[in-house]
């Protein structure tokens, strides 16, 4: 698999998401400046997490008006996959390539911490597919505006066309605080109209070593490269 | 030279700048009359403002640690592993694999005071300069936070402003926060503490100094702008707090955590050319300090020409610029002739690049602004005529040793057990840890008080049969023990630390210590210095856990009341695999072993305990004494049984005592447990002070085992003449029996330990 890692300035995840994909698919991905338009064919771009120009403006607003912008655009247009966590989801929607927006979390605290997911009933995606739905997946979320809002004729939109992707899910019945952000309806992240793009606040890449934080990031990244990899 | 009339006409300010200092001037700066003559003494004349300035900061504590110089050099400094000790921008400590740990941790406590945002985040981005300047990628990030009483409204603002600020500068960089320790106190009701500690890694024989080196040598400046923020914060850090030092804020600095992403990678990647030949941070006193040491360190001089330092606005003065704290920015010599790839590198991360002078052989620090010489100083008076005082002191100790049956009361074991966990100084940080992200870099095994220290895995060392080696960090101080008795605070505050590294299963190495006082000029807070001083000493010595870097905040006082005496210890060790790493969690059915305690073992040590506060309402005995050979035997003998694979978990009894540390390892898997008592406990009832001692009592030198093997270790427990005894076995019940005298729901104090500081900080939906 021919893997690419967007860096901007004030990306902090990129190493950590090279790691996992190389630990899993055996190839080290390329690393994308953001300043490039010509960016080789590739069958998996990720934007990682971090800060991108600092988030001073809003999250991901500087990142999205990227020269690599242009040329992550052009392949989505030719069917490629792209994977955004964290910030990456905020730069995709600054992008306008996902919809909705990614607001401050509902107690406008950073919040660090393992959150449970679970998967979908959505599109045909290469990130799900090798997933059963109502699958669950522990993976930590690390994030001050990770609360997914969407008005509610965009909302209907997205389950109509089945692209809410992934749910935090409770653990316990009276667990309380099991949405890290006060997403609407638990949304942790959702899809492009055909699938192939997956914006998603909790990081995968920080769950693959049992050790800390388990491995179900670990099963979720090898199930979708095994997907694209066909 | 051009007449001065000509510089009046370009820039009124830098003219008055070169103007001819006064004795108010220097006051007015915070030297003393006789530090002002001393200075026109040594320089042969009178300064002008800018090297009065420059002066008065390299003279003040932050930089010349006058008060405590003396008492500093006595710290043990050197061991085989020690590689840099003291005096450069951190400590450095061979790890193996051709790898260093590079640490230091440094307080930035009045500025938090002024501005707790502001403050705490440029204390993380300091600290991170100082650990990135010597080469090493910083790895983690740990702090220890005192704070006023907990019920003072400004404790809530100062508390959620400084953990807001520390996330805001660790998590943006990308840097995980792994711990730390978090405490309240009223003595800090005016004088919170910020110490944050960085430990980095970088390649042994890759490790980049201050020293500049080379008479014709390009000096570079990089990074951020100079702006007119923090001037004179190093002066304002080494004096006490009145009514008014909230008018202080301008001189607060402001950090950019975006910039000092930025600025880390450039250094880094540049530094992997053979470009660099000394590099020094601007921390306090800015472009002062670091071109005063960089030049002083290489026996050397220093030309800078000012109008080329990159500046944030207009007209800046030569005083201006000198002394500004600006946030983000480095000082370099570079090899002739690497200038421009060095510059591509900066180039490329959008940060500045300047070249503004050259090293000289003259001694001087000569600085030149509009074509007029602002500074022409000598620069040895600077470094080496730093005044070093012996102010007098006067160690009180407290003697008085409290018997248990000198506490009585009626409250029972779970009253008091509920009241330790609604304290926020035991209760979990849960709510304060989750604001900073801890699993950045993808390498931390264990954070915020999974374990006894904070464990992350080093980047690059796994091999076909292992995660590879691990740092393990901590910071520890009881400034009870330390106010008591300050030596035995100050050996208290080693022992634990060492004690929390051997129980996450790593070897003790080394310290990096940041000492929080009040004004050293009273006799008792210099006999507190002293003492505690002398107690770091004698246990770091006997516990081959050398100082290499550290800090000193002093006037940490308000209206004439000084703070709890804080010499904190942060403190790095090292496990060859991190797999063998223990958590403070027992699993269900594992046997629990007091290491340390001995089956006679029959009252406990109440004097300075928290269960004496909770029964006496202060503190008035002696604190528990230190023995440092017993402290000595449970570190190594836990490392060796974690080498044989036998231990599950393990805890150290501090704070609180056996039965609260107990129920810490208890909580996480909501599991119970039927203690064991001593014999001559057996038949008291649950108010008995005596089993209260030995339930609450804050002995030393002892760890909690949790293991499947129990055989085998009595065995090797037996064989190494340890004094062991055994607690019980864990079970599914989630109750806590002590006989039958009383039953604990673990589950129940679970729920208050929880709901502690989240309820502290008006946060009613956690949990």
């Amino acid at each position: 698999m021919r893997s690419g890692v967007v860096i901007f300035p004030g990306s902090n995840c990129d190493r950590d998401m090279i790691v996992a994909l190389r630990k899993i698919s055996g190839k080290t991905p390329i690393k994308i400046w953001h300043k490039e338009y010509d960016i080789p064919n590739l069958d998996l771009i990720v934007i990682p997490g971090g800060f991108t120009f600092g988030d001073y403006l809003r999250c991901g607003a500087l990142a999205a008006r990227s020269p690599v912008i242009t040329s992550i655009k052009n392949h989505i247009s030719r069917g490629g996959t792209v994977l955004g966590v964290c910030n990456g989801f905020q730069i995709l929607i600054e992008a306008e390539i996902l919809p909705g927006s990614l607001i401050r979390n509902k107690k406008l605290l950073f919040t660090c911490r393992e959150t449970t997911l679970e998967v979908q009933s959505c599109i045909e995606s290469p990130f799900l597919s090798g997933l059963k739905i109502g699958e669950c997946l522990k993976i930590p979320v690390a994030h001050n505006e990770g609360n997914y809002f969407a008005p509610e004729d965009l909302l209907k939109q997205l389950k109509e066309e089945g692209r809410i992707a992934l749910k935090y899910i409770k653990q316990k019945d009276n667990e309380k605080n099991y949405n890290p952000n006060g997403s609407t309806e638990d949304i942790a992240g959702i899809l492009s109209k055909n699938g192939k793009v997956l914006g998603m606040m909790p990081h995968p890449e920080r769950a693959i070593n049992y050790l800390h934080g388990g491995t179900d990031g670990l099963k979720f990244l090898t199930k979708c490269v095994e997907q694209i990899i066909g | 030279m051009k007449p001065q009339s000509e510089l009046l006409k370009i820039n009124k300010n830098e003219y008055l700048a070169q103007q001819k200092s006064k004795l108010e001037d220097a006051l007015e700066m915070g030297l003393t009359k006789d530090e002002y003559k001393l200075i026109c003494e040594k320089i042969d004349k009178i300064p002008n403002l800018t090297e009065l300035g420059i002066f008065s900061a390299m003279f003040s504590e932050h930089c010349s640690y006058k008060s405590s110089k003396k008492w500093l050099k006595t710290l043990p400094t050197e061991a085989s592993h020690v590689i840099q000790g003291p005096g450069e921008n951190a400590g450095v400590i061979d790890i193996g694999e051709n790898l260093a740990a590079v640490f230091k941790i440094e307080s930035h406590n009045h500025p938090s005071f002024i501005e707790p945002f502001q403050g705490s985040a440029t204390g993380v981005g300091g600290i991170l300069r100082d650990v990135f300047t010597m080469g090493a990628r910083p790895i983690a990030l740990m702090n220890a936070l005192r704070f006023g009483s907990p019920d003072q409204p400004l404790t809530q603002h100062l508390v959620s402003g400084v953990v807001k600020g520390i996330g805001g500068y660790g998590n943006c960089i990308g840097i995980p926060t792994v711990g730390g320790e978090t405490n309240f106190d009223k003595s800090y009701d005016g004088n919170i503490l910020v110490n944050a500690m960085a430990v980095g890694l970088a390649k042994k024989d890759r490790i980049f100094y201050s020293a500049a080196t080379g008479a014709g040598n390009p000096v570079i400046y990089v990074g951020a702008k100079t702006g007119r923020d923090g001037i004179h914060g190093a002066t304002m850090a080494s004096a006490e707090f009145t009514k008014n030092s909230t008018e202080k804020r301008p001189t607060v600095q402001v950090g950019d955590p975006f910039t000092g992403k930025l600025l880390l990678e450039a250094c880094l990647e540049l530094m992997n050319t053979d470009a660099v030949l000394s590099i020094q941070d601007m921390g306090a006193a800015g472009l002062t300090s670091s071109s005063v040491e960089m030049a002083s360190k290489g026996s050397l001089g220093m030309n800078l020409n000012l109008d080329l330092v990159p500046t944030r606005e207009d007209k800046m003065t030569s005083y201006e610029i000198m002394l500004s704290e600006s946030q983000e920015r480095m000082l370099m010599i570079l090899k002739p002739g690497s200038e421009e790839k060095a510059k591509s590198i900066f180039d490329k991360w959008d940060l500045d690049f300047a070249n503004i002078g050259e090293v000289t052989n003259t001694g001087r620090l000569i600085l030149t602004k509009h074509g007029f010489e602002a500074c022409n100083l000598p620069l040895e008076p600077l470094v080496k005529d730093a005044p070093e005082y012996n102010k007098p002191f006067e160690i009180k100790a407290i003697k008085k040793v409290l018997k248990p049956s000198d506490l009585k009361t009626n409250l029972t074991i779970i009253d008091i057990l509920k009241i330790i966990f609604k304290n926020p100084n035991i209760a979990t940080k849960k709510w304060i840890w989750e604001q900073y992200d801890s699993s950045v870099m993808g390498d931390t095994i264990f954070a915020n008080g999974d374990s006894d220290a904070s464990l992350v895995k080093i980047h690059g060392t796994e091999k076909k049969e292992s995660f590879g080696k691990g740092l393990a960090i901590t910071t520890d101080c009881t400034p009870r023990y330390v106010k008591s008795d300050p030596i035995i605070g100050g050996m208290q505050a080693v022992c634990e630390a060492a004690r929390n590294i051997a129980s996450s299963g790593a070897k003790p190495l080394a310290i990096t210590n940041n000492l929080n006082f009040g004004n050293p000029d009273k006799k008792n807070v210099m006999g507190e210095i002293v003492g505690s001083i002398k107690g770091i000493s004698e246990a770091a010595s006997y516990l081959s856990t050398p100082i290499v870097s550290g800090n000193v905040s002093l006037y940490n006082e308000t209206n004439g009341k000084s703070i709890l005496p804080t010499p904190v210890i942060g403190m790095v060790g090292a496990i060859d695999e991190v797999e063998n790493s223990l958590k403070i969690s027992a699993e269900p059915d594992n046997v629990l072993i007091a290491l340390g305690q001995s089956e006679n073992f029959k009252a406990g040590w109440v004097g300075c305990s928290i269960y004496q506060e909770i029964i006496n309402k202060k503190y008035d005995g002696a604190p528990p004494p230190i023995n440092l050979e017993n402290e000595k035997k449970v570190i190594e003998i836990i490392l060796k049984l974690n080498e044989q694979k036998l231990l599950t978990a393990a805890h150290d009894i501090s704070d609180g005592g056996l039965l609260t540390t107990v129920c810490e390892m208890l909580f996480k898997y909501n599991l119970g447990l039927d203690i064991n008592l001593p014999s001559n406990l057996i038949n008291c009832d649950s108010y008995d002070p005596l089993l209260q001692s030995w339930c609450f009592g804050e002995d030393q030198a002892r760890i909690i085992i949790a293991t499947k093997h129990i055989k085998k270790v009595q065995l090797i427990l037996k064989e190494n003449n340890i004094d062991f005894f055994v607690l019980g076995e864990t079970n599914s019940s989630s109750n806590l029996n002590l006989n039958d005298i009383t039953t604990i729901s673990i589950q129940d104090i679970n729920n208050l330990n929880e709901k502690t500081i989240p309820s502290m900080m008006g946060d009613q939906q956690q949990g």
